[in-house]
């Protein structure tokens, strides 16, 4: 079973883990979640827009390709657009499965794909302005690690 | 550039691209046409184009999936260019 979810509204943690935990099958569920930093309070909030025909089909691949490597159960992944502020999450993967080390696996391996193929881009407010973020090279690199 | 005997492909752009290039959509006739072509032909539209969307710096999905430069476009392909992304 999947969640993908793309939504303007903050995340409700408490009903993903409610719902990764509810299979007695499984032996783990482990959550990743990404926030917003502010390194000496530079950012104010982040705007994120995306192409979303896109992000749904992306998003989905990366789940099919996660079930084709690793035994695990349940995958939720929700991510935030619109604006967000300084320390509230962006991001937030979570995976069941009957063993630690597949579902650990798989949330590290969504993070790395979804950061390097889901159609997202972030816009920082800073008190001088505002600007696109740039994408990293460290994060083509963890790409290898998979493929 | 249209043509009424051709079928239209929707291009659209995202975040610094459509910033740069000041429209969120096109409509053209530009089937059969490789996505360099298809770049090479929008760059002519003045800096800020060319600026956007030079090779290797943009990306470009055709519905939906991300493709090479050297994809020939199909009828009803909806061609997207954008930014490497930058979520998570």
């Amino acid at each position: 079973m999947n969640i993908i979810q793309v939504n303007q509204s903050p995340i409700d943690v408490s009903s993903l883990i409610t719902w990764l935990y509810e299979s007695p099958a499984d032996g783990a569920v482990v959550t990743f979640m990404g926030k917003v930093r502010s390194f000496e309070n530079q950012v104010i909030s982040l705007t994120l827009e995306h192409y979303p025909e896109m992000t749904e089909k992306v998003l989905g691949n990366i789940i099919n390709q996660a079930r084709s490597r690793w035994a695990i159960n349940r995958v939720a992944i929700v991510h935030r657009v619109g604006k967000i502020y300084a320390n509230e999450s962006i991001v937030f993967v979570g995976v069941s499965s009957t063993h630690r080390s597949d579902a650990f696996a798989t949330t590290e391996f969504i993070m790395d794909i979804l950061k390097n193929e889901a159609p997202f881009w972030k816009k920082e407010q800073t008190a001088s302005g505002q600007n696109w973020v740039k994408a990293k090279e460290s994060d083509l690199k963890t790409l290898k690690k998979w493929y | 550039m249209q043509q009424n005997s051709d079928s239209m492909n929707k291009i659209i752009f995202f975040a610094q691209t459509r910033e740069l290039v000041g429209v969120n959509k096109l409509e053209l006739a530009v089937e059969q046409m490789s996505i360099s072509q298809l770049l090479e032909q929008l760059s002519l539209r003045g800096n800020k184009w060319s600026l956007a969307l030079k090779e290797k710096t943009v990306l470009c999905a055709v519905n939906q999936t991300l493709v090479n430069y050297d994809y020939i476009i199909q009828e009803d392909d909806e061609i997207a260019f954008f930014p490497p992304v930058t979520g998570g």
